[in-house]
Order: C-alpha cells, then structure tokens, then sequence
C-alpha cells in the first residue's frame, strides 16, 4: 500500500529541477512529502484528477502548471497546453470539462502582443474544448523572476455515469490501448529549443483527448478500466505507475507501439527512448480483453486516431514492471523516467 | 530510417543467432568484452544477450567517456562554470554527472550559466554571439569526439576569437584495452572493438591485441545484426584457433581510419604523460591535451582550476565491473547506495555505464516480485 503515515519522509535538502520533470523523484516529493501532510481520500489515489460525490453527482477536479520553454513551438503553445493539459486530465478520469480556470504569472517586461497571443491561443482552445474559462487572476512578477509567462489552469467536470476506471479494475489479461504516434510533443519541444540545430517536419499533438474518451465511453464503457494521458515522463512512466500501484505486470510489443519516423530518427540521433517522450495528444487506455477490439476500432474511427494500436498487455508476474519485448525476442525492463531526457552525444 | 531497419530485420538477426548457437562449444565459458559503451547500450535496449547462449557472458567495457571521468575533473569543470562572466557549455552526457557539489544541472538551477551544445562548434557560436562573456567548452569522448574539438580550436585561432577556450578531457582508447589486457585478473576471450572510434583511427592500432595477447577483436557497428553478428566472427575465429583484427564495421570505418580527423587532432592536442580513470587509476599516456601552439584556448591555462582528486569511495568495485571480473550487480552497492539516481561508482553514471544499463534493463527484472 502506498504511504499514509502523518509523518513527511521526503528529506532532499533543496528542490532540484529533477523533483519536477514527472518521474521518481517527482513521486518521491508527492509522496513523502505533500501526501502525509494532506492524506484524503480524495487525494490519496493520486489520480490525474480527484473524484468527489456530492449529492450524487461525481465531480473530477484537477489543476496544472505551464512552465514551457519556448512559449511558442510548431503545432501549439502554452496558452493551448493550458487549456488541453487540464481538459485532458479531466477527460482521462471519465469526466467532461464543466468549467476552467486560468492564473497567468506573467515577468514584467513582456511585450502584451505575447500575452494577448497566449490568451487567444487559450481561448480557441477552450472553444475547440467546448469549455468556458469562467474565473482567473493575473500577477506580474520582477524581471527575472519568471520565464516569460507561466500559466496555471484548474478545472472541474461531470464524471460520466458510465465511467467506472481506476487501477483496482486493471487486470491481468487486460490489453494496452494507445490512442496515436508517441513523442511528437517532446521531441518538437526539444527542437524548438534551437539547442541542438536538428529540423525535422515535425508538430507538437496537443489537443483535446475528449473524443477519444467519448468514444470509447460510447462503445466499451463496461470494459474501459484505466486511462491516462501520458504527458510528461511518457508512456514508460504512465506504465510504470499503473504497474506498480495495480501490481500487476506490463509487458509490451516494441513493434505495436506507432512512432512517427521523424521521432524515431531523432531519438536515434539523440540517444532517446521514444518511450520517454512527453505527449499532449495521446491517450493511453487499459481494456478488458472482450472489449479490446471494439474499444481500437472506436478510437480508430476518430479523426487523428487512425494509427490507435494495441500495444501490450497486463499480466500477473512480475508485478510492478514494464517490459518491452524487442522485435527479435529479446526483452528489456523500462524503468520510470529518472530526470528530463537529454540528448548524448559522445 | 531504411537503412537502420534493415540491420534490425528480425529474419535476419534470428538467423545469425542460429548460427552462433551452431558454433559455440557447449563446454566452453566465453567471455566476449565489447569495448564501447554505446554497444553496452544497445545490447540492452534490443535484449540481445537473450538471443545468445547462455554460455556467452558479455563483458562491458571501458569505453564510456562519461562513466571513466574522475569526479575531481567534473568539480574543475563545474569551478570553471562558476566563474564571473563565463558560458560553460557541455554536450548533454555531461549534464546530469555529478560532481561532490551537485549536477552541472543543478549547478544551472542555482545560478551558473550552463548551456548543453550538440556540437564543440556551437560553443564557438556562441563565443561569437557573446563578445563580453568567455564560453568555455568541456570537451570528453574518445578519439570519436576529439576531431570535432580539433577543429573548432583551429577555427577559433583562425578567426582570432580570443573569448573561448576548451577545457580538455578527451582520453585514448589503446591505453584503456591494454590497461584491461594487463591487468592480473583479466580473462578475457576476445573483444567487439569500438565503432565510432575506428571511424576516427582504423583498424591498426588494435593490432597488438591480436598480435601481443592472442585475442581476436572485431571493429563492429550497433545495430543489432552488426553486434550479433560480430560476436559469430569472434567465435569462427576462436574455433579455428586465429586471433585477428577484423572489420564488420567496413561501411563506415576504413581500415587505415579518417586521415584528416587524425591530422588535425595532431596539430592541436599533445599526449598527456599521464592521465587518471575513474575506476582504473592512472594510465600513461592515455588521454589528450591541448598543444602548446593552442595554449591561448586552453581553459586549463587560461583559468587557475583547482585540479581537485576526489578518491571514490572504497566499497564500489567499478574497477573489477570494467575489467570484466564482476557483474554489475556483484558490486557491494549497486542498486542499494549506488542507483541512477544517485550514482557514487563511475558505470552508474551514464546511459551507457554498464551498471547503469544493467540497472535499467535487468536488474528491475531480478528485483520483481520482492516487495519494495
């Protein structure tokens, strides 16, 4: 069972950039630090969003900070992944987007049209959404101080009645669903840097995961079990978390699992695990082995879900790990994300 | 990616380890040593020792240049780093390699300016870019990265830019095999030689391997056909009771290696007399500095670095996992004080250090099913 004891056993002496780049040391600081200080049951599942009942109706809350560099980057920006990131762990817990809220930290000395440019950006997202921004609050920090702008979003939603997921309903036998090509936000975010002077054709998946979930609502609901969009981290720490807190094992088909070429290429060249690539677009499902061919078709039918794929399956043992079965026959163990994914080069 | 995926055609890769199951002697223990850490890499990503013989134990190797950069060289660095005015630029192996002091990453967050290059000569960009700052690079690698700092330190002479200098690490690979060659416990029955090294030096320098110690090493690339299938070279060769260099890497690594990479590492770097490894101590001549001719981008000149030595602690055995007598996971620490996370031996540092790769892809494995 995870820690529930009132007592913090989180002792780093300073927070490093690694305590929130989404992966063993992100858990570390959740878990040893803010959840004994705040354990309820609402928070306890440490789920993308926390469900309520009240009076009968089940609510799913969430919130997100946006600390993108750069703000703009081929196929979005921050004032999109504000809206989408939220919106997106709302509709990974079966829940539509009822309402948003927006903070924006802003560092004086930046120029509005850059300001005005985010807002519109998150406006046409929340209408692409179909959700209103019903509140927000503005702070301007020294010059400095801040890179830019950051933008935090908070949002609440209707969990779908038909809508019955989490990690005590994965089992063994159960198939992986993915809703597309892994990578693309990351490694477009990585390029957009201008660091590394590599171009590919390539555009950030940011979007809303809404259709997918309604899809698949629509058509295997009884069999839907577990979601997750895989944002920072990837799929290998989405995996990792659902495989050691269902405590079951994971095992993946290396050559199910779409990637586009130019991801694959520059992880290649960067030394990557397109496994550990941050995703804004894609949705990873857990699905009754009944229901797996209806709940792919469902997602396949939606426009950009066309290269949905079976990736894996659950099974028992080895319980808390992910494997990846290489196309030879080989295996190889993947571990959660230790800090952001840098290139190598010697 | 067509020409990759034909070297990863799994027909073709199950055919080759057929052939290898073929040759093996069933009573016979083999230890194959592949040399370089980007094949310690990729044997794990692509779990090829599970398409070998159980009887075939690869042995990984000293040639990560990350993993054998003593701990005192990466705080000079990060000295450097902290100097007024500077731009420390490293390429993205280095940034999460920690000195006694913190990560150059975490030496970022608290304030210095570090900045991860893909490439020596976008340093020397940004030298250009920044007239009132001094970029510094550090340079590591083998003789793969060595050429690239070679011409960028002639470049900078030539166009006069004075604010940049290269603080130098870069370390030979011969040495480091007859290091490992001499050393009393070593029981080694052949070597995968490095790849993107040969691009650089050929085939040549390993002659003495075959010639002096009577083991046969195979230049290979890192695909998973080129590894297997180098492996089977090694074994004919052990079968038929040779012991040669031979090349499986000739599409891209020419026998007598790339003269004008050579060159130019001649005209700017001169043989250190010594130089220290993490893990194997201090090995003559077996690392680069920068020429006299080259003094003025010399960041070791041109800057009072401390030259700290940081000893690693006694109970990690880094030495006998690099020469092969223990596994990984034999060491006192691994997976217990020594983790990725938070690595104190050498080969838990990088992606490439075998105990880090073995840590990533095996050791969860083994560890599943105790409760943690």
């Amino acid at each position: 069972m995870r820690e529930t004891s009132a007592q913090p056993t989180f002792h780093d002496a300073v927070i490093e950039l690694v305590h929130g780049a989404g992966g063993k040391a992100s858990r570390r600081l959740i878990e040893g630090l803010f959840l004994p200080l705040l354990a309820n049951p609402a928070l306890i599942p440490l789920e993308d969003a926390a469900i309520m009942s009240i009076e009968g109706l089940r609510l799913a809350l969430t919130t997100d900070a946006f600390v993108v560099k750069p703000l703009r980057f081929p196929g979005g920006s921050i004032g999109e992944l504000a809206v989408n990131g939220t919106v997106n762990d709302l509709a990974v817990s079966g829940a539509r987007p009822l309402g948003l809220l927006a903070a924006f930290i802003v560092e004086a000395g930046l120029p509005s049209e850059v300001l005005r440019a985010e807002a519109e950006a998150l406006a046409q997202a929340a209408r692409r959404a179909g959700v209103s921004v019903v509140g927000g609050d503005t702070k301007v920090v020294e010059h400095g101080k801040a890179d830019g702008l950051y933008i935090v979003t908070a949002g609440i939603g209707l969990v779908d009645p038909r809508a019955e997921l989490g990690v005590h309903r994965v089992r063994p036998g159960d198939r992986i669903l993915i809703s597309g090509p892994i990578g693309d936000h990351g490694i477009t975010v990585l390029l957009a840097r201008g660091e590394l002077d590599l171009e590919a054709d390539l555009v950030s998946d940011t979007r809303p995961l809404t259709p997918f979930v309604e899809a698949l609502l629509e058509a295997a609901s009884p069999g839907l079990h577990w979601m997750r969009d895989p944002t920072r981290g990837g799929v290998a720490t989405a995996l990792n978390e659902l495989a050691r807190d269902a405590r079951v094992a994971i095992t993946l088909a290396e050559e199910a699992i779409p990637v586009r070429d130019a991801v694959r290429g520059a992880c290649e060249l960067l030394g990557l695990d397109p496994l550990y690539i941050a995703n804004e677009g894609q949705l990873l499902a857990v699905v009754d082995p009944a229901w797996a061919d209806t709940a792919l078709a469902a997602l396949q039918r939606v426009p950009g879900g066309e290269q949905a794929a079976c990736i894996g399956e659950v099974q028992e043992q080895p319980a808390g790990v992910v494997i990846v079965s290489t196309q030879y026959g080989g295996q190889r163990v993947i571990d959660m994300l230790v800090g952001d994914p840098l290139p190598r080069i010697c | 990616m067509r020409y990759v995926d034909e070297l990863r055609d799994p027909r073709l890769i199950r055919a080759v380890a057929a052939e290898i199951a073929r040759l093996v002697d069933p009573d016979r223990h083999y230890r194959i040593m592949e040399v370089c850490g980007g094949h310690t890499h990729a044997i794990y990503r692509h779990g090829l020792t599970e398409l070998l013989p159980p009887n075939i134990e690869l042995i990984h190797g000293p040639g990560c240049p990350v993993c054998v950069l003593p701990m005192g060289r990466i705080d000079d660095g990060l000295a450097l780093a902290e100097q007024p005015d500077v731009i420390f630029t490293a390429f993205g192996d280095m940034m999460r390699v920690p000195g006694r002091r913190g990560t150059p990453l975490e030496y970022r967050a608290r304030g210095a300016d570090i900045r991860m290059v893909y490439s020596p000569l976008d340093a020397l960009k940004l030298a250009q870019a920044h007239p009132d700052k001094h970029v510094v690079f550090f340079a590591i690698g083998f003789e793969t990265t060595a050429p690239a700092t070679a011409l960028t330190l002639m470049k900078a002479k030539a166009l006069g830019i004075r604010n940049f200098s290269v603080f130098c690490n870069h370390v030979l690979i011969v040495p480091a095999i007859r290091a490992i060659l001499d050393s009393p416990d070593m029981r080694l029955d052949g070597f995968i030689g490095p790849g993107h090294v040969s691009t650089v030096i050929g085939c040549r320098p390993y002659l003495f391997v075959a010639r002096d110690y009577g083991k046969p090493l195979v230049v290979s690339g890192f695909e998973p056909l080129d590894i297997l299938q180098s492996i089977l070279m090694i074994l004919r060769q052990l079968a038929e009771g040779r012991a040669e260099v031979e090349n499986q890497y000739s599409r891209v690594v020419p026998w007598n290696g790339n003269r004008a990479a050579l060159a130019a590492m001649a005209e700017v770097f001169e043989l250190r007399p010594y130089f220290e490894w993490r893990g194997l101590g201090f090995i003559s001549q077996s690392a680069l500095k920068i020429s006299e001719a080259y003094a003025d981008w010399d960041a070791e000149r041109r800057f009072d670095v401390p030259g700290v030595r940081v000893t690693d602690p006694k109970a990690a055995q880094c030495g006998e996992v690099l020469k092969g007598v223990l596994k990984p996971a034999q060491c006192k620490l691994f997976g217990r004080e020594c983790t990725p996370e938070h690595p104190i031996g050498a080969l838990m540092v990088s992606n490439e250090g075998a105990c880090a790769a073995y840590y990533h892809y095996v050791h969860r494995l083994a560890a599943a099913g105790r409760d943690d």
